[in-house]
């Protein structure tokens, strides 16, 4: 269970946030407990789920599976501050536009996964969707909706040039 | 939840509308901070915002739109405008506000228009003292009211404060909307907490965060009925983070909702300023419980002792009219088979929680509880503390499905609340299940057997039908939410039809699953009746059509306003037509590898009849299509939401079908952990959907659970269409 508490300095939404955890402390319940940042949600704890989903330097990684010590100087995205890039905002709309979310509790690790996808693929067919999305579990199944998003998304960025 | 969590305005509305409860009339004389309240619902503030209580617990199914649009149409409100709050817990004042069984909009209906008609009726009083105008010449449109006659108009809000002192009428004497004035009603409304879900705002219970709120996790029984015996916590203690460890003894509820299960268990609490630290510490706790209660009960031993009951044949006679043992003797062909279906977990995306805080002899709670009445009831017993003293906040609910009928979660947070130690007394405690704890400490969908025969004639009409069920009970009965709904197709349709159980009895803790009893149900006999209909040459549909040829209600007396429980037949036939006709039923050319399955149920007063369409290659299932055509009275609320429920029940059948899902055990002990070993589909199975509403000139039932159950089988006969394999046994194996 690792070692003492140690002093992270981590650069999350932009901001430098200092906290005072053991280094095997995953970067979810750091977010949740530490520093009240409750918006990435946890769901299964072993990477199974997607809800926890956040970026490091924009890729999408399973905050539940991620140990603070390993995060170092990487920049930490969460739902709380994915609409400051333009991706992010653009899911988010298409997200309110086609309205997502039925009980939506796994709905900001959607828009994160569904962030990463489009930054890295600002075109996907509707197979490259379903594969990069078939980590993030959904119980109400709101599998149409998310779909239908993320294709209003691609659409709206693609023609924002 | 980080936003004040009081009732603000809403603390000092006193009139209840609808429902015909009516306490006192003291309306306020200042505004509260909603503005200018004109009953427990609607609240004007300057601005011309309006707020709308939401009564019942939200958890993915609508109904925080829902109510609020039905109160919204009646006031002819500016759904723009429209603020929707989540009302505490405070039936005296809201009326009913649990949700479950698919009953929110049903009871919630005339209430809420009601509620809406009574302040309109405020506000347009209001203006005629106003403008010194007959209130007759007042009209109303989206927040504002005009004088025609005089060329007058005013927004709600410049007479929101007036219309607050005036007394409210009586809501039989206010007169309701013709439906064909509707403009909010029946049209798609998005969800009012959609823009703050997709920032990742805290809305759920799990998202409490309280000034020096600590983390709990709740060590329960390993097995059903387990007794702690010994805790040694030592090495548990020492672990970082740990501020407390504190046995809780259980106290068995009685005369609550399912008292004999939703209870509070033997456990240990570990308290902690993260719940990270409380988990792991989890691992170094030694305890040692007295298991002997479930000795004995697991799934296989279940399924051996049914299978023993079935061979024996027989059981208690649970329905019967004429003599089926005599039709089957006289039948041209007689067709018998068994089914049956395993435990199953609910799995909600939000683990268990609940937040707690007890000071000077009072419990608050911040709860994802669909039944917060149910769950203060039970805090009352199994915490020592008095209903009047324990105020209830209803959190957005993270996934409901049933599970949360129950209200166990409150039972522990308010119980380790009240236990903490004088160095942390007073301060709130969150406690959280991991996946594993959730899954494990379930109240399962139970399983279930059964063996059916059925004869039919040389035209292939059926004319003897059997059923005998096995579930689980301490007697003679099954127990509830082992039992079975009162009508089974083809019961009170049939002239010769028996209907036995045999039980017995579980220490498994049992509750409702998404249409429980139905979910089970409708595979079983459908699926059972798709045998027989082919068996006579002939298909599902047109067999059960037979069933419907004449107009007939069975069941208990339909009472004038409210949603019928009774069986209509002739809205049965519609649906049953509707989805022939939509998916071009028997006249598609049959295809190899692909196969088409039909399914019809009647449950939670709403009728759904469903196709299904498959390609099989090997072992591989593809969902092509699925038609659903449904019937739940005349008024669709939020077609937005409702075709959310159709669609998110059809994935949820199929999913229950195609993905393995079931809970094992050996002596109480639960096999699965997580959702590797208990799945759900995934984005890679989104068949393309086809959806009817066939109105009905009824009351509106409700919409969460009636279009699941008849998927499944559905799906089952469609694999026999593609494949000429049976499919008896859930989950599916192909």
């Amino acid at each position: 269970m690792g070692g003492c508490k140690m002093a992270y300095t981590l650069s999350i939404n932009g901001q430098a946030r200092q906290v005072d955890v053991p280094e095997d402390m995953p970067l979810l319940w750091v977010l949740r407990d530490e520093l009240d940042m409750v918006g990435t949600k946890f769901g299964c704890g072993a990477g199974l789920c997607g809800a926890c989903t956040v970026h490091l330097d924009g890729n999408a990684v399973r905050s539940c599976q991620t140990p603070v010590g390993a995060v170092g100087t990487a920049r930490i995205t969460t739902i709380e501050g994915i609409g400051q890039t333009a991706k992010g905002a653009a899911v988010q709309k298409a997200w309110i536009e086609v309205d997502a979310p039925q009980c939506g509790y796994c709905q900001a690790g959607q828009i994160m996964s569904a962030t990463a996808l489009l930054t890295s693929n600002p075109k996907p067919t509707r197979t490259q969707i379903t594969e990069a999305m078939s980590g993030n579990l959904c119980r109400c199944a709101s599998y149409h909706r998310i779909m239908e998003a993320i294709e209003l998304a691609a659409k709206e960025t693609a023609h924002a040039g | 939840m980080q936003a004040e969590l009081s009732r603000r305005g809403f603390l000092r509305a006193s009139a209840l509308v609808g429902g015909g409860l009516l306490v006192d009339f003291s309306i306020p004389l200042e505004a509260a901070e909603s503005g200018a309240v004109l009953n427990a619902f609607v609240a004007i503030d300057a601005s011309g915002t309006i707020t709308i209580a939401a009564r019942n617990p939200e958890m993915g199914q609508g109904i925080n739109n829902g109510l609020p649009m039905i109160v919204a149409e009646e006031l002819d409100a500016d759904w723009a405008q429209v603020r929707v709050e989540q009302a505490d817990l405070d039936p005296t004042r809201y009326g009913p506000q649990g949700s479950g069984a698919s009953m929110s909009t049903m009871m919630g209906y005339t209430p809420m228009r009601e509620a809406g008609a009574v302040a309109r009726d405020m506000l347009v009083r209001a203006a005629a003292a106003r403008w010194g105008v007959a209130v007759d010449g007042i009209t109303t449109s989206a927040s504002v009211l005009y004088h025609k006659a005089s060329g007058l108009s005013l927004p709600y809000a410049a007479v929101a404060s007036e219309a607050a002192r005036l007394t409210p009428a009586k809501s039989a004497e206010v007169r309701l909307k013709s439906p064909k004035d509707f403009s909010i009603i029946g049209t798609k409304r998005k969800g009012v907490d959609t823009p703050r879900i997709v920032k990742g705002e805290p809305l759920y219970s799990i998202d409490t965060r309280l000034p020096d709120m600590l983390h709990a996790v709740f060590v329960a029984p390993p097995s059903p009925g387990a007794v702690l015996r010994k805790v040694e916590d030592t090495q548990a203690k020492a672990m970082r983070g740990i501020l407390a460890i504190i046995p809780i003894k259980g106290v068995q509820a009685k005369g609550t909702f399912a008292s004999s299960v939703d209870s509070l268990t033997d456990g240990v609490a570990i308290v902690a300023s993260n719940w990270w630290y409380a988990q792991a510490a989890k691992e170094k706790l030694v305890l040692e419980w007295d298991e002997s209660a479930a000795l004995g009960h697991g799934d296989q031993a279940y399924a051996a002792r049914a299978k023993a009951l079935l061979d024996a044949g027989g059981g208690k006679v649970a329905f019967k009219e004429g003599d089926a043992k005599a039709a089957l003797a006289k039948a041209a062909k007689v067709i018998s088979a068994r089914y049956d279906y395993p435990f199953l977990a609910h799995n909600t995306m939000e683990p268990h929680n609940c937040t707690a805080q007890y000071r000077d002899g009072k419990l608050t709670f911040w709860a994802p509880a669909q039944q917060p009445e149910n769950g203060r009831k039970l805090v009352a017993q199994c915490v020592g503390v008095a209903e009047a003293d324990i105020v209830v906040h209803v959190t957005r609910i993270g996934g409901g499905f049933g599970r949360r009928l129950m209200s166990d979660f409150m039972a522990q947070a308010g119980a380790i609340a009240k236990a903490l130690p004088p160095a942390l007394s007073g301060r709130p405690v969150n406690v959280l299940h991991s996946r594993s704890d959730d899954i494990t400490h379930d109240f399962f969908r139970p399983a279930g057997w059964h063996e059916f025969k059925a004869g039919i004639d040389d035209q292939g009409r059926m004319t003897a039908f059997t059923n005998h069920f096995i579930s689980f009970g301490p007697a003679q009965d099954p127990q509830f939410f082992a039992n079975m709904a009162p009508f089974h197709l083809p019961e009170g349709l049939l002239r010769d039809i028996e209907m036995t159980h045999s039980v017995f009895p579980t220490v498994m803790p049992l509750g409702a699953m998404r249409a429980p009893t139905s979910n089970a149900h409708a595979f079983v006999f459908q699926g059972f009746l798709d045998e027989v209909a082919r068996a006579g040459g002939r298909s599902l549909p047109a067999l059960i059509l037979d069933l419907f040829t004449t107009d007939k209600v069975y069941g208990e007396a339909d009472k004038a306003g409210e949603t019928p429980r009774s069986f209509h037949t002739a809205r049965a036939r519609a649906v049953v037509q509707k989805v022939m006709a939509m998916s071009d039923w028997g006249k598609v050319p049959h295809r190899k590898g692909i196969g088409r399955g039909f399914a019809f149920y009647f449950c939670h007063r709403g009728y759904f009849a469903e196709v299904v369409e498959v390609g099989v290659k090997g072992k591989d299932v593809q969902v092509r299509k699925v038609w659903a055509a449904g019937d739940v009275g005349r008024q669709i609320v939020n077609p937005h939401a409702a075709e959310a429920q159709v669609r998110g029940s059809i994935l949820d059948g199929l999913s229950q079908a195609l993905d393995g899902a079931k809970i094992t055990f050996e002596n109480g002990r639960v096999a699965q952990s997580n959702f590797h070993d208990h799945p759900f589909g995934r984005i890679d199975r989104l068949p393309p959907v086809e959806i009817a509403f066939v109105p009905s000139d009824f009351p509106p039932g409700g919409l969460g659970e009636p279009a699941l159950p008849p998927v499944i089988p559905a799906l089952a006969n469609a694999l026999y269409d593609a494949t000429g394999n049976r499919q008896r046994s859930l989950p599916f194996t192909l």
